[in-house]
């Protein structure tokens, strides 16, 4: 052996999934055929086929939408609190039986290493499944009156990054708010979606509640702007949500949109610097940097820049990069052959504005689509690596003197959505805390996701909040008063 | 009014002197260490634990046993300790598995002082450097477990084991001194045990500075003893005598491997690192070998860098090595008592 830090193969197997060979849509709670023009999904680190997957044409889509409709004003609306929330529980526990299933599936589909599928996604989705099941009774406490009415049917459309855990975060306060669901996977990772959607008939959920239909962009297009819809919530890139904004403008539709970032990552010369260098790591190489949370910008105090710099780069240098499905991976695939074009241009723009360039050496798969470990020193807040979300694990890193500099240059993005504040003084991490215009501000940590906190964006990073009370509240509307009237005097039903 | 007060001078320790300047005083050595960046707890176990997930697998994993097996410090410390119980973990360290002469040798017997002379006669001619094929003796001293006694006599003990032939001292700082802020008194009695440790022909027994993790309670403790006993002279930092809990915990012990890995970029000397008690199970100790691996690299994981402290662990490993072998998992029956 001539080294043990090359660890043997430990990848884990296949062998538990039970996949079809082709996936039609889920509609009202069975699976069709699709009318549009079907496509394959392929596992991104080998470019290997995993199945056949339907595409929704605009009559599929109204088949859909009629199908959620159908279910809300017959079904689901009309269930007590509680009755929801067992469905919700269930299906919580379910995905926490097929957990190990759930998580190789999302490693081959998405190229996530499968030590993040199964230590990250999967027991998040269970979790976001268990907290909304619980607020299912309690929404007269969501801060909205007494006897809050769901919306009818949510349009929700969501990327490719956290396939499984993006859906969970759309479905499950849609659900226990009493709402029907269409919702569409990303293009390149429908796999688990359509698992899911075997669980759902698993725990018996009332058919049309949650209909899940595959396509690209255009059948998602086709869903946020059909006429029957009562709110679409969507995840993505800031350019889908900036037309998503206007093609629905007036139509009267309730909209939540979580779109790009430019987080920065700020680390003071008093910060604890071997959890910072792993904080760092994890702010932009969890999930190949396919996060739109990322701390993409790493803003560092001058006169520590050279120290953190160095050990940063013999950090980086044991990372494992290779077969997601090895659960000693620490960087998997990226998703898709686009997206990995997307980011070696952007590193070749980086490089010729002048910003020095470090890869870490590590041996790249024959197969796939991969892009090793990358960051810049030397960048500019002019540059486009600077400013550009990239969507990729490339790390900008960013100097500043004064705790009045760093806000202004984390501020100094057309994003908002995150950021973090490396140090050892909390009286520091609450004033500069205080001063960011980001939605999600992480202390002495990163990339930390909990269903009880809220989540989401300032400026171009989108509006509306997921996860906790909040989230609950983009799938509710206040009671009118006059029923509020007839619930005082009746009596809540709940 | 000012309080005026002579600096408290220390012993002139090589490293100290080189880092911190030759005015070695308490007040600048406790100014070197209350300026080193902090530690964030729950970040340090987060990286600990995230590093105890990798998956280490059949041709690695007989790598790691084996490996794991040469690193122990095979040990008895009980009061009811006796030649005859020596003489036989000499011979368990000598052949683990009488079953498997491939079986790897530990590195060395860990005994009270008292029990040292048992100990070098049972391994007569194997007596001898673990990287040379040998195994040595090491002897807890200094007032093991507590430290609480002069130094007058934590320095007779340590003169009376290096006599008998001991190849290595563990001995235990004064924590009530390092947690009542008296850093000059532990720094200058590890400077002086250090000092006890030197043989007559000029040669020196190796120093194990023992921090007693789980008394000194806080990461950024640990951190600073760790940095302590390095500049007085450790050859080794180790964890925990054995005798409080928690003993050795794999945060506590990858943060003693950071502030090894940075003393090394700093000066590009070695320093070893010895996690003590409460590992058990190979599982356990793959994850210190994983640890290690990824924190300061794998040329740590030699006899003279990195150390198990252990009593249990060495049957546990030979169970797991018999059932590699064998594809089966046999029993207690099958292993030795020591």
């Amino acid at each position: 052996m001539t080294s043990f830090l090359d660890y043997a193969p430990a990848p884990e197997s296949t062998a538990i999934l039970a996949l079809k060979p082709s996936y039609g849509l889920f509609i009202n709670g069975e699976f069709v055929d699709g009318h549009g023009d079907g496509f394959t999904t392929i596992s991104p680190s080998t470019e290997k086929r995993i199945a056949d997957i339907a595409s929704a044409n605009s009559a599929d889509v109204d088949l859909a939408v009629a199908a959620a409709r159908r279910a809300h004003d017959r079904t689901w609306s009309k269930l007590s609190g509680a009755d929801r929330g067992k469905y919700l529980f269930r299906i919580a526990r379910l995905v926490q039986e097929r957990a190990r299933e759930l998580a190789v599936a999302e490693s081959l589909d998405n190229g996530k290493p499968i030590r993040e599928a199964r230590d990250v996604d999967v027991p998040l989705v269970a979790a976001w499944f268990f907290y909304y099941a619980g607020w299912a009774d309690k929404l007269d406490y969501a801060g909205l009156g007494t006897n809050p009415r769901s919306l009818g049917v949510a349009a929700q459309v969501i990327p490719w990054n956290f396939p499984l855990l993006m859906l969970a975060w759309k479905i499950a306060p849609a659900l226990a708010a009493g709402n029907t669901v269409v919702i569409k996977p990303a293009e390149t990772t429908p796999l688990t979606a359509l698992i899911f959607a075997e669980i759902l008939q698993q725990a018996d959920l009332p058919a049309g509640v949650v209909n899940i239909i595959t396509g690209a962009g255009e059948t998602g297009e086709l869903l946020v702007n059909h006429p029957d819809v009562d709110k679409v919530a969507f995840t993505g890139s800031t350019a889908v949500g900036k037309a998503i904004a206007r093609s629905t403008a007036g139509s009267g539709k309730k909209i939540t949109l979580e779109l790009g970032g430019k987080a920065a990552n700020i680390v003071f010369d008093d910060a604890p610097i071997d959890q910072a260098i792993e904080g760092i790591v994890n702010g932009i190489f969890f999930n190949q940097g396919h996060v739109c949370c990322a701390g993409s910008r790493l803003l560092v105090q001058e006169n520590i820049h050279d120290d953190v710099v160095e050990r940063l780069k013999a950090r980086l240098s044991t990372l494992r990069l290779g077969d997601p499905l090895d659960k000693n991976t620490d960087i998997g695939a990226i998703n898709s052959r686009e997206q990995l074009d997307r980011i070696r241009d952007l590193s070749d723009i980086g490089e010729s504005e002048g910003a020095d360039r470090w890869t870490a050496d590590c041996a790249i798969p024959e197969n796939g689509f991969w892009f090793a470990p990358t960051i810049f020193t030397n960048v500019s807040t002019s540059h486009r690596i600077a400013r550009d979300e990239v969507f990729g694990p490339v790390l900008s890193v960013l100097t500043f003197r004064t705790p009045a500099e760093a806000v202004a240059k984390a501020n100094n993005t057309p994003y908002g959505l995150s950021a973090g504040i490396w140090s050892s003084n909390g009286s520091r991490i609450l004033a500069v805390a205080d001063r960011l215009r980001a939605g999600v501000i992480w202390a002495n940590t990163f990339n930390q996701f909990d269903p009880a906190s809220p989540f989401g964006g300032y400026k171009e990073s989108g509006y509306g909040r997921e996860g906790g009370r909040h989230g609950l509240a983009a799938y509710l509307s206040e009671a009118a008063p006059a029923a509020r009237q007839a619930v005082t005097s009746k009596g809540a039903t709940k | 009014m000012t309080i005026t007060r002579a600096p408290i001078e220390l012993a002139p320790a090589e490293r100290a002197v080189r880092l911190i300047g030759g005015d070695l005083t308490e007040k600048s050595l406790r100014l070197h260490l209350e300026g080193l960046p902090g530690i964030d707890a729950v970040g340090l176990e987060q990286r600990a634990a995230s590093l105890g997930t990798r998956s280490i697998k059949t041709t690695s994993k007989a790598w790691a046993l084996d490996r794991i097996i040469s690193l122990i410090d095979l040990t008895t410390l009980e009061g009811a300790d006796s030649p005859g119980k020596v003489r036989s973990l000499v011979a368990k360290a000598i052949t683990p598995d009488a079953g498997d002469p491939s079986t790897p040798r530990v590195a060395a017997v860990c005994v009270y002082g008292d029990m040292v002379p048992y100990a070098v006669d049972a391994l007569g001619g194997l007596h001898g450097d673990p990287d040379a094929g040998g195994i040595s003796v090491a002897a807890v001293a200094t007032a093991f477990p507590s430290g609480r006694a002069s130094l007058a006599v934590k320095l007779a003990d340590t003169a009376d084991a290096i006599a008998a032939g001991a190849d290595e001292i563990d001995m235990v700082i004064d924590r009530g001194a390092y947690l009542s802020g008296r850093y000059g008194l532990v720094f200058d009695q590890i400077v002086a045990v250090k000092e006890a440790c030197r043989r007559a022909d000029g040669t020196s027994a190796h120093l194990k500075v023992i921090l007693e993790t789980g008394e000194l309670t806080t990461y950024d403790n640990v951190r600073r003893a760790s940095w302590l006993a390095i500049l007085a002279g450790a050859d080794f930092i180790k964890t925990s005598t054995g005798k409080v809990a928690p003993a050795a915990t794999l945060p506590v012990t990858l943060l003693m491997l950071g502030v090894v890995r940075d003393w090394h970029r700093l000066t590009g000397e070695r320093i070893g690192v010895k996690p003590a008690g409460g590992i058990r199970t190979s599982k356990d100790a793959i994850k210190y070998l994983v640890t290690v691996a990824e924190t300061v690299g794998e040329e740590w994981l030699t006899p003279h860098l990195f150390r198990f402290g252990a009593s249990s662990l060495l049957n546990d490993v030979l169970l797991q090595r018999q059932k590699l072998t064998t594809g089966h998992y046999s029993g207690p029956d099958y292993v030795t008592m020591d």
